[in-house]
């Protein structure tokens, strides 16, 4: 299927838009419904993220803070040199994040390339979510469409989807066309949603979670940010996600605000909850912090769950756990204490 | 020699909105030479002529305030270059009226029409020199600029012979609210008020929008309490009330907030000055973001 | 307890260290005033926090022959560089002291410390720091070369940013050269009793600036007193009124800067969240008790209840309460009175028939408070949208049109602040032209900067503060000046 961006081509149905926007989806109508969204006045946007950014959390609602970060993040290696051991490494400090305190909550999901969803589903083994009936443990998120650039054509975008679905992942975080976004293709981005969407279906019928990763920092504009993030839903996104984290800049505040109210449109609009995932720069429990805050006064606390609202971090992990073990102490800890994997 | 012709005298009347009334309360004055002959019987003012003449004047903000100063000042050229035309008749009732040589009546006139000229000029430049851009701290795009109060009231000079005579106190008082876009209630000279009144003909066939100039013959002290008293008046200027009770009308004009031009007097009284023209503006503060993304 | 609830996160009082009593501050230093001293409380508590002396008629007398002496031998004399450098100091003192300038305030006028420490004393810093530069540039104040300084300056500040207006007050007027009595208000006198402390540890010279303490009585003998070269106020136009009618005929120049009924104007292509946060910030900063507040929501009909609907729901996030505690919105009204002014008119929008809709917060026992509020189906003939309520008290009206909106907007004696939310570049600049509002915000609300001209057209007042305009409130164009400007045009001397 070549899609163009003549207006008028028609559009592949997606429940939502069709809901949203009638059954005449095509480009043409698609882009008119994008480019009838309200702007985002920049300087007003930002401002919100650094007033939402003072609150100050202590005490009691700092300890919650930690644990609930720690289960929102997708503990996150998308290097070229992973191996499995790495992986392996990595299953295992999301299983157990402190060895030390086992009181420690597990991170929601481990995130990967595709071709490392086998050692993760592995190494995992019973605390596997999809090992378990009891809606608890971790998560394989994998990367696919060619990520980071998703430059490759359709079908091996599609085909990288489901290798990693039959492999056992429970997500997918695909990315989307910034070239054809950028070029004004909605439709064609819109497609390849849906696409991967279908591409998610695994045999039993169930679907695996979509993470729709927008890559903000190439999209450049709030505008563009919030504009793709309607076009993710509208096309099925079970999550929008700023980045893959290897473009800066990554996860923002005031991206990241932008996003959620998009959400919090939507469930105004719809009543459907739809995920928010940062991705990439989120390093300190500090900044996490900022963003549970943002989260709960945007689009409400009900949203600090891992099946609305995800960190996509590495380094992250451990800055909450040395917090962690002050908290519990009392003294501040060094990063002797906490493992690096 | 024949017998001189038998002149065809004027009679003198308001200019309200553009138009020659006579005053609502069909009162006139005696206006005589300064030799004491008389000139004319001029209309006499009254509160409710000082009412329709607000009216008027109020109605003719938004559209002289809102011409570009390009416009603005080119009408005011233009009433340069009609005076121009009609100096000798002005020259001649500045003679009689107050009393000086025809060389001293057409320096007067001569200079009303240069500060006419003068005045013009400055209507699309006072912004630059009175506004500001303002570098503030943060991404936003900040810009003071001065805009017309409104509708001043304006006590001309008073007192024939004295000052710097009736028509160039008179274009002193009033030129300079003209020049941001401000339109005018205006208490001519109350003991030579013929060319003021004489002028009022200029205004009203040069380009000048009927509203802008309102002439108000009569009592001074009279009249200046109800404008300095009216709510619609923006500004007051007092140039020429140093002989009224002027403090009683700086108090009623509190009673607003009305901005006030305090009396002047002698012969640099209302001296021609940019800050004539920015004391009747407003500086307006317009603070834009400025966003990249 | 949820997430949502965030304990509790009070900032410190350790930082202050507080006198159980202040003097009056005359000619460097303090001294007891000849009026019944009375008590400065907390709103948010009602606890006394101190004892200030009050300023009779003859402390007022000492404080303008202090400023009067210092004016004449010492700050007139003084090079502007020098005087430029007192300023700097001042600044950094400021900057070194301004948590327990910000923990004062908050106590003391019941603010949220956020705003004491985010935006009241950083704005306090940067005044002096702008116009410090200024004192030894005055030839480029715009009236010609060497302008003169008036003399003595009264100065008559409000309660809802008392450090602040302070600066606004004191750093144009030093910088140009005069000396200052300054009159702090009546329930706010804290912070200006410790920013005499700070002009001491400074070493400002001896009565260049005088702090005298106390009510109504106090500010009227200072502003009428007959040795005061210029008088500034920033209160209520009712009392603006009053002082423009007892200094008329005098030669004080007047500087006004009182009440508004701000227009904050919400067109359909708004930016619809930074517009939200806008309208918010425009009525509930400092609770609403800000004279350019956008008091008046005129959103467009099409989008009257999308923007109704977002905007309760934003409120209901705002946080009410303990003015110490760092994640504060909204903190207590400054006092009983006012407080009591605000659910009298409260009252009579309700009675006219508005519908009222105060946000669900649970309010302190003690101390004064009032919650979010918002009346919708507000005409414009009703009082609420007429009368400077000076609270958290937000009215909605409608319009179909951008020349409604225009005309809805300047219809009101006042004429201090106006908003515009469009995405509609050049329909901002047109709105914008047309307003009649010293102050315009397009796409923000309620920003403040030294180098910015803030006033009022209409009952709003009169001259300018901030910016260079500011600093020519405080100075007169050279003797000269006057012939300097006029044409060289002497008629065509025959």
């Amino acid at each position: 299927m070549d899609i163009t961006a003549a207006s008028g081509t028609a559009i592949a149905p997606a429940a939502r838009a069709v809901e949203v926007i009638g059954t005449d989806l095509t480009e043409r109508s698609l882009r008119r419904y994008l480019e009838g969204i309200a702007g985002v006045d920049a300087v007003g946007l930002e401002a919100r993220a650094a007033g939402l950014g003072t609150r100050s959390i202590k005490k009691e609602s700092k300890a919650w803070a930690l644990d609930k970060v720690i289960s929102l993040i997708d503990l996150t290696t998308l290097e070229g040199a992973d191996t499995p051991g790495k992986v392996r490494s990595l299953a295992a400090k999301a299983k157990v994040p402190d060895a030390n305190d086992l009181s420690t909550p597990q991170v929601a999901a481990v995130c990967v390339y595709g071709d490392m969803v086998p050692y993760a589903v592995t190494a995992l083994g019973a605390a596997h979510a999809g090992a378990r009936s009891d809606g608890g443990g971790v998560n394989v998120a994998a990367v696919a469409t060619a990520f980071p650039s998703g430059r490759a054509s359709r079908s091996v975008k599609l085909a990288d989807t489901v290798d990693a679905v039959a492999a056992g992942a429970d997500e997918i975080d695909m990315v989307i066309d910034r070239g054809a976004f950028l070029s004004g293709r909605y439709g064609q981005v819109f497609d390849e949603i849906v696409a991967v969407k279908e591409a998610c279906k695994r045999v039993d019928g169930s679907y695996a979670h979509l993470k729709v990763i927008l890559e903000t920092g190439e999209l450049s504009t709030y505008d563009n940010v919030r504009r793709a993030s309607w076009l993710a839903i509208l096309a099925g996104g079970d999550f929008i996600k700023t980045s893959t984290g290897k473009v800066s800049p990554a996860a923002t505040l005031p991206v990241t605000l932008s996003m959620l109210e998009v959400v919090r449109d939507w469930h105004r609009l719809t009543g459907e909850q739809v995920g928010v995932k940062p991705a990439g720069g989120i390093r300190t429990s500090k900044d996490a912090i900022k963003y549970l805050v943002t989260v709960a006064e945007t689009v409400g606390e009900e949203w600090l769950q891992p099946h609305l609202f995800r960190f996509g971090a590495s380094s992250l992990l451990n800055d909450v756990l040395l917090q962690r073990q002050k908290l519990a102490t009392g003294h501040y800890s060094g990063s002797s204490y906490v493992t690096i994997d | 020699m024949s017998p001189a012709r038998l002149t065809v005298p004027k009679t003198y009347k308001l200019y309200i909105g553009g138009k020659f009334p006579r005053s609502e309360s069909g009162r006139v004055y005696e206006v005589t030479s300064r030799k004491g002959t008389f000139m004319a019987n001029v209309a006499k003012a009254s509160r409710k002529d000082a009412r329709d003449a607000v009216l008027a004047a109020r109605a003719a903000v938004s559209g002289w305030s809102g011409a570009t100063g390009y416009n603005r000042g080119q009408v005011l050229y233009r009433i340069a270059e009609l005076l121009d035309g009609r100096r000798a008749q002005f020259s001649a009732e500045i003679a009689r009226a107050e009393g000086v040589s025809a060389a001293a009546a057409d320096a007067q006139v001569d200079e009303a029409i240069d500060l006419w000229v003068w005045y013009a000029g400055w209507a699309d430049k006072y912004v630059q020199v009175a506004g500001n851009a303002n570098p503030v701290s943060g991404p936003f795009f900040n810009l003071s600029t001065p805009e017309p109060t409104g509708v001043v009231a304006v006590v001309a000079p008073q007192g024939a012979g004295q000052g710097s005579g009736s028509l160039l106190g008179f274009v002193r008082a009033v030129a300079p609210a003209l020049v941001s876009g401000n339109t005018a209630v205006v208490i001519p000279n109350e003991q030579a008020p013929l060319s003021a009144l004489s002028l009022a003909e200029v205004l009203a066939t040069s380009d000048v929008p009927a509203g802008v100039v309102n002439i108000l013959s009569g009592s001074a002290a009279e009249i200046a309490p109800w404008l300095a008293g009216h709510a619609d008046v923006n500004a007051v200027d007092l140039l020429g009330a140093g002989e009224l009770e002027w403090v009683d009308l700086q108090i009623a004009a509190a009673e607003t907030l009305k901005r006030v031009s305090p009396p002047e007097s002698g012969p640099d009284a209302g001296a021609p000055s940019v800050e004539r023209i920015t004391f009747f503006t407003e500086t307006k503060t317009v603070w834009h973001t400025k966003g990249l993304l | 307890m949820t997430f949502l609830e965030y304990a509790p996160a009070p900032e410190s009082t350790a930082i202050l260290d507080l006198k159980s009593e202040y003097g009056l501050f005359i000619n460097g230093g303090f001294q007891p005033g000849n009026g019944e001293a009375f008590q400065t409380i907390s709103p948010a508590t009602e606890q006394q926090i101190s004892t200030v002396s009050c300023a009779d008629e003859a402390d007022v007398d000492t404080a303008v022959a202090a400023a009067r002496k210092a004016y004449e031998k010492t700050w007139s004399k003084m090079s502007g560089a020098d005087r430029g450098k007192y300023l700097f100091r001042i600044a950094r003192l400021v900057q070194e002291r301004s948590r327990e300038l910000a923990v004062a305030e908050s106590l003391d006028n019941g603010k949220p410390i956020k705003e004491s420490r985010d935006a009241d004393i950083p704005l306090v810093a940067a005044w002096f720091f702008y116009y410090a530069g200024w004192a030894d540039k005055l030839d480029y104040a715009g009236l010609g070369s060497a302008p003169r300084s008036l003399g003595v300056a009264a100065q008559v500040i409000p309660w809802n940013f008392p450090l602040l207006m302070l600066s606004w007050k004191i750093a144009p007027a030093l910088a140009a050269g005069n000396t200052v009595v300054l009159k702090p208000a009546e329930t706010t006198p804290l912070t200006a009793l410790l920013f005499a402390e700070i002009l001491q540890q400074a070493e400002l010279p001896d009565g260049v600036v005088n702090i005298i303490t106390g009510a109504g009585a106090t500010g009227s003998a200072l502003v009428n007193h007959p040795d005061v070269d210029k008088v500034a106020f920033t209160g209520s136009t009712a009392v603006g009124r009053e002082i423009a009618r007892s200094t008329a005929g005098t030669a004080k120049k007047l500087t006004l800067e009182l009440g508004g009924k701000g227009a904050n104007i919400v067109f359909d292509d708004a930016p619809i969240d930074q517009a939200i946060e806008g309208i918010v910030n425009g009525i509930f900063f400092n609770q609403g008790q800000v004279c350019c507040a956008g008091s008046r929501l005129l959103v467009q009909e099409s989008v009257h209840d999308e923007v109704v609907d977002r905007l309760k729901q934003r409120l209901s996030t705002l946080r009410v309460g303990d003015p110490l505690d760092k994640n504060t919105d909204i903190g207590a009204i400054n006092s009983a009175t006012q407080l009591g002014r605000m659910r009298e008119l409260s009252d009579i929008g309700e009675a006219e028939g508005a519908d009222k809709w105060s946000a669900d917060c649970v309010l302190p026992d003690e101390g004064f408070w009032f919650p979010p509020t918002i009346f919708t189906n507000v005409s414009t003939s009703h009082r609420i949208a007429r009368d400077e309520i000076f609270g958290p008290v937000l009215s909605v009206l409608t319009f179909r049109t951008p020349d409604e909106a225009i005309a809805k907007a300047n219809n009101t004696p006042y004429g201090l602040s106006a908003g515009i939310w469009t995405d509609k570049g050049s329909r901002i600049l047109a709105v914008a032209d047309k307003l009649r509002a010293g102050v315009v915000w397009a796409n923000t609300f309620n920003k403040f900067d030294p180098a910015s001209p803030f006033g009022g057209y209409k009952e709003s007042g009169y001259g300018r503060e901030g910016g260079r305009h500011g600093l020519t409130a405080y100075l007169a164009p050279a003797k000269t000046a006057a012939t300097s400007t006029r044409p060289a045009v002497k008629g065509s001397s025959k």
